[in-house]
């Protein structure tokens, strides 16, 4: 693509924009709405524009694909899955056995209503299971949520970028309504930074003793060890690596903390309330983990309230309030099983907000 | 009679470590570690070697073979060992399985590694029961084989019959080499009283080199490896061999099952 405009869905943004990130090895299990990422990448395999692309496979189910990506990561390379939210229930497996082995690899989910099959209308109902860990033990993903088409061109990059530097599996936590959204996009010429994996990848033996990538350790201590130093890898990534958009927060009385597809909508509520005098702005975290709190405290010391909005019953509204405190107000704007809700409700519920602060 | 010559190198081999292994006394995996190492030394191939250990007894094989290792979830050492394969195909690449690992919950794995033809080795071992958990009913448990979870025998009408995974995967398109041997040591008669021969010992390790060689060729390899475990059959070690040369073996029959590139042949 390289600096060319191109209208494209958002699955289909994410597929080149992996691609211009390097992407080596992509294997998948098809899932609406999530499957134009593998349509696409079949597509493009063997395009010369994307010589570092060596390999396409639909393998035989989520779990088939997370491990094979976790065989390709171990051998150093660039590997990547896409799912849609029952699929990454499946993923947890083995992203649990990433992280202990700290392996670099991107994870996409194109977030859809559940709990079970639910549907195939836009959630963020994936947020606890993308942020807090979601499968057994103790670790956390790093966690990117675009809003855009753009954005899910661009994140691929920053994906790869934060897997490779933390060794650690990082997700894209995207939902149905921005895969399936059809915007411009640009790619900027882009070199994706190179990380020496010699020193850990598993390609053989060669003058140079075993690489062994394991998360068994028998011995407690040694364990215990592992998982701290593995922490104080999360500790760094929290210090260095949020995200954050900022929106008019500056001089607002209510800041409105939404994510993803849910922060377009909350963007348009903004407008059309400060358009008629009301200060209010939008706070929208791109990194869901590490999760701006620190930015979010200084904001609630200034004596802001905060609505959270959200395509769910209240997932990163306990961050929110984490990470404000006690004695802030923070109020909640959920819809979820597929349903949106509209400018017009969030316009709604902040005057209610305004009437009841008064 | 016709004269067989085999070699045996005695001694360290290079792709091992000197660890002593875990393995229970009477185990063949102890056996097939070392069959192994000697095939990865005898073909020349350690330093491009990655062994896929699995979630059983053989968990802990990556302190005992001398290369490069990635420890699977249970049963997800073909799609790890596939996944690894399509980004290095110069590497040569093996997974060591047991039958709850590979024929129960890593079924699907194993079949579609070998429907695709990857270019892999997969050695299945056979105890026909779960051993590092403690003895519970494997997919490969005899018909009225007692474990810890078939108190009162293997009951075929809840449970299904054995599983036959050479069988199952000589099935498969893809696979090019399947083949069942026994570690287990056999008794022959003798004037001398008991004699035992280890001569299908020495024949596994030619198996275990073909499935290196077809690996090379660019097939998917399986190497089906009956074997003992007196410590949950509750049964002491000689017997055991015997359970396995004289009951196993009628519902496992040691043999080549497929050889679609001719290499028993060469």
């Amino acid at each position: 693509m390289g600096g060319n405009r191109v209208y494209l869905k958002g699955n289909e943004a994410l597929a080149y924009g992996a691609l211009e990130a390097g992407l080596n090895a992509y294997f998948a299990y098809p899932i609406t709405p999530s499957s134009e990422i593998p349509e696409t990448l079949a597509k493009e395999f063997g395009n010369k524009k994307y010589p570092e692309y060596k390999f396409f496979l639909q393998a035989a189910s989520e779990l088939e694909a997370i491990n094979m990506v976790i065989g390709a990561a171990s051998g150093g390379a660039r590997a990547m899955t896409a799912t849609s939210s029952p699929g990454f229930s499946l993923k947890q497996e083995g992203l649990s056995y990433a992280a202990c082995m700290e392996l670099p690899l991107l994870v996409v989910d194109v977030c859809r209503a559940g709990p079970g099959l639910g549907n195939l209308g836009p959630e963020q109902g994936d947020y606890f299971q993308g942020t807090k860990g979601g499968g057994h033990g103790n670790y956390r993903l790093i966690v990117l949520a675009p809003a855009t088409v753009q954005e899910m061109a661009l994140l691929p990059r920053l994906g790869f970028d934060l897997a490779f530097k933390y060794r650690n599996p990082t997700l894209i936590l995207s939902d149905a309504f921005t895969g399936q959204l059809k915007e411009d996009v640009e790619f900027p010429e882009f070199t994706p930074e190179h990380y020496d994996v010699s020193g850990w990848a598993t390609t053989g033996a060669k003058g140079r003793s075993p690489h062994v990538l394991n998360s068994l350790e028998l011995d407690y201590q040694k364990h215990f060890k592992h998982i701290g130093r593995m922490y104080e890898k999360y500790k760094r990534a929290q210090e260095n690596e949020v995200r954050f958009e900022d929106y008019h927060t500056e001089d607002a009385e209510t800041v409105i903390v939404a994510f993803g597809i849910a922060s377009r909508i909350v963007k348009g509520a903004v407008n059309r309330l400060r358009s008629k005098g009301t200060r209010v702005g939008l706070f929208r975290p791109i990194t869901l983990w590490p999760f701006p709190q620190t930015h979010l405290r200084t904001l609630a010391s200034r004596g802001k309230r905060f609505l959270v909005v959200e395509l769910n019953t209240g997932q990163m509204l306990e961050d929110v309030k984490l990470a404000v405190g006690d004695g802030v107000t923070v109020d909640f704007l959920g819809k979820w099983g597929g349903v949106v809700p509209t400018e017009a409700e969030i316009v709604n519920k902040v005057r209610r907000l305004e009437v009841v602060a008064v | 009679m016709t004269q067989v010559t085999y070699t045996v190198k005695l001694g360290k081999l290079s792709s091992l470590t000197n660890v002593p292994t875990h393995y229970c006394a009477g185990c063949e995996h102890g056996i097939l570690t070392r069959l192994i190492a000697a095939a990865i030394d005898d073909l020349g191939v350690r330093e491009k070697t990655v062994m896929i250990d699995s979630v059983g007894c053989s968990v802990l094989a990556y302190n005992y073979f001398n290369c490069d290792h990635i420890v699977a979830a249970h049963g997800r050492a073909p799609a790890v060992a596939a996944g690894l394969k399509r980004v290095h195909p110069e590497l040569m690449i093996f997974s060591v399985q047991g039958d709850g690992d590979a024929a129960s919950i890593g079924l699907l794995e194993l079949i579609y590694a070998a429907k695709r033809s990857t270019p892999i080795t997969v050695f299945l071992m056979n105890n026909a029961i779960y051993g590092m958990t403690g003895g519970q009913m494997a997919p490969t448990t005899l018909e009225g084989q007692v474990t810890t979870t078939t108190p009162f025998g293997r009951d075929v009408h809840l449970t299904g019959t054995e599983l036959d995974a050479s069988k199952l995967v000589a099935a498969i398109d893809g696979a090019a080499y399947v083949k069942r041997v026994s570690l287990a040591v056999q008794e022959i008669s003798s004037q001398r009283g008991k004699v035992y021969t280890i001569k299908n010992i020495l024949d596994a390790k030619k198996s275990i080199e073909n499935a290196f060689k077809v690996q090379a060729l660019g097939g998917f390899a399986f190497v089906e490896v009956l074997g003992t475990c007196s410590i949950n059959w509750k049964m002491p070690i000689l017997e055991a061999k015997s359970f396995v040369n004289e009951k196993m073996v009628k519902k496992f029959p040691v043999g080549l099952y497929k050889d679609t590139f001719g290499v028993e042949k060469q």
